[in-house]
């Protein structure tokens, strides 16, 4: 589903990001990266919907080739990977109706439609009482709930989470997760997460791939490699308990 | 005394209120330019923004009669101070506007992106709604600043409250017509500053 073949992006001053990264997702498979900050995570993320264009390689989401778009294309198929973040970054101005429905509105879905839409959405997450209300009143796992309904909105193939749970409490954390995991489940979801948090990879991800210096160092079924002794991530395990 | 200031408050409010209304229709999508406009274009804005906001009230007055003639006919009287007040004012409410836009979180910004929306779609759907209680208040802190340049503009004919100041408070010696005159605009200045800040807070959901 998501294939990303060479991919190399240099920062100006000569840091770099992604140091000739392949990654390749099945459909319906969850697959977290982890790694230190600043080994290139949040880049590697980026790249796959094209917000950072890596320097060289190529980026495939579900048989498209993205570093091969136009512009305008580039936009219709980033309407097909939803995308949630650490801070949410909902809109303060609209309410959480409001926030569900923007995808749509910027796809061109008629209003007419988008009702009804935006209800099914709140239903999927748990969060049809709180429609009307505005992101400022609600706690952070529901505000994440909002940011993945959102993400949802156009129906995408594939989500990526940019460290979705870094910002919540650790039950609020596990919630998150089993509505991800639950998403994926149900609707055939593919998921690709970047976090710090192993214990995120441990609970919902199927393979896990280890990011350093920019280079996927490691990267296999989650059961195999933390059996492994030798191996990155169990490494990683080990030094965080 | 009641004579004098209703007609020259009535004159201020006229050419405040009109010159507030233009600021607004021309300064607004220069300050979307400024900030988001094609990479060729905002330097030159920029640029241009910069002369209209260093050139001095009182020599910008002079300096636009040619263009108030050409537009209305005349240069004196309340309408054509309309056109220096609007002209002093738009590159003011330009650059807050830009301000504005820039400290909403680039987060948002970035999710747009994310979902596909064009750069328009951003500014209208993203970045306007967002920045709106800043705009409000950068719309307040121009609209105080109109008041004051219109008492300025009193000084080339334009009427309203500072030329009422001038021709009886200062040449005539009528202290009390002067002191009248500063106390309904500085009542004039706490109203519109006191709605300004009333309307941002209302819309400000953060």
């Amino acid at each position: 589903m998501i294939e990303l073949h060479r991919l190399r992006k240099t920062y100006p001053g000569g840091v770099a990001a992604l140091d000739g990264v392949d990654l390749h997702v099945a459909p319906g498979e969850i697959y977290g990266v982890v790694g230190r900050s600043g080994a290139g995570k949040s880049t590697l993320l980026r790249a796959v919907n094209l917000l950072e264009r890596p320097d060289s390689g190529t980026v495939r989401v579900a048989g498209q080739e993205l570093t091969a778009l136009g512009s305008a294309e580039l936009r219709a198929a980033r309407r097909r990977i939803g995308m949630i973040f650490q801070q949410f970054h909902l809109l303060s101005a609209r309410t959480v109706a409001g926030n569900v429905a923007l995808p749509l509105e910027l796809a061109g879905v008629a209003r007419s439609q988008r009702g009804g839409r935006v209800r099914e959405l709140l239903d999927l997450v748990g969060l049809s009482d709180k429609a009307g209300e505005h992101p400022a009143r609600l706690s952070g796992g529901q505000r994440q709930r909002v940011a993945i309904a959102r993400a949802l909105a156009t129906d995408p193939a594939v989500l990526l989470c940019d460290e979705a749970t870094s910002a919540l409490d650790p039950y609020t954390t596990v919630e998150i997760l089993h509505l991800l995991r639950d998403l994926n489940r149900r609707l055939g979801l593919t998921i690709l997460l970047i976090t710090h948090d192993l214990g995120v990879v441990e609970r919902i991800c199927d393979r896990a791939g280890v990011l350093d210096a920019g280079r996927l160092v490691e990267s296999g079924p989650v059961g195999g490699l933390l059996g492994e002794p030798g191996s990155a991530l169990s490494a990683l395990a080990q030094a965080v308990r | 005394m009641i004579d004098l200031l209703l007609p020259a408050t009535g004159e201020t409010l006229h050419m405040v209120g009109l010159a507030t209304l233009f600021t607004v229709l021309v300064g607004l999508p220069l300050g979307v330019l400024l900030g988001y406009g094609p990479a060729p274009v905002r330097p030159v804005l920029g640029a241009v923004v910069n002369v209209g906001r260093s050139v001095p009230f009182v020599i910008l007055m002079i300096a636009v009669i040619p263009l108030t003639r050409a537009l209305l006919g005349t240069s004196i009287g309340t309408a054509a101070a309309v056109v220096p007040l609007t002209v002093g004012a738009i590159p003011f409410f330009a650059r807050l506007v830009e301000g504005a836009l820039r400290d909403v979180d680039p987060g948002l910004t970035e999710a747009g992106h994310a979902f596909g929306a064009t750069r328009v779609q951003i500014v209208a759907r993203i970045l306007l709604p967002e920045a709106l209680p800043a705009l409000v208040r950068g719309l307040t802190v121009t609209a105080v600043a109109l008041v004051g340049y219109s008492a300025m503009a009193g000084v080339i004919g334009g009427g309203g409250l500072g030329y009422l100041a001038i021709r009886y408070g200062y040449q005539r010696f009528e202290t009390d017509v002067m002191l009248a005159t500063v106390a309904v605009l500085v009542a004039l200045v706490q109203l519109v500053q006191f709605t300004g800040d009333r309307l941002a807070r209302r819309l400000d959901r953060r």
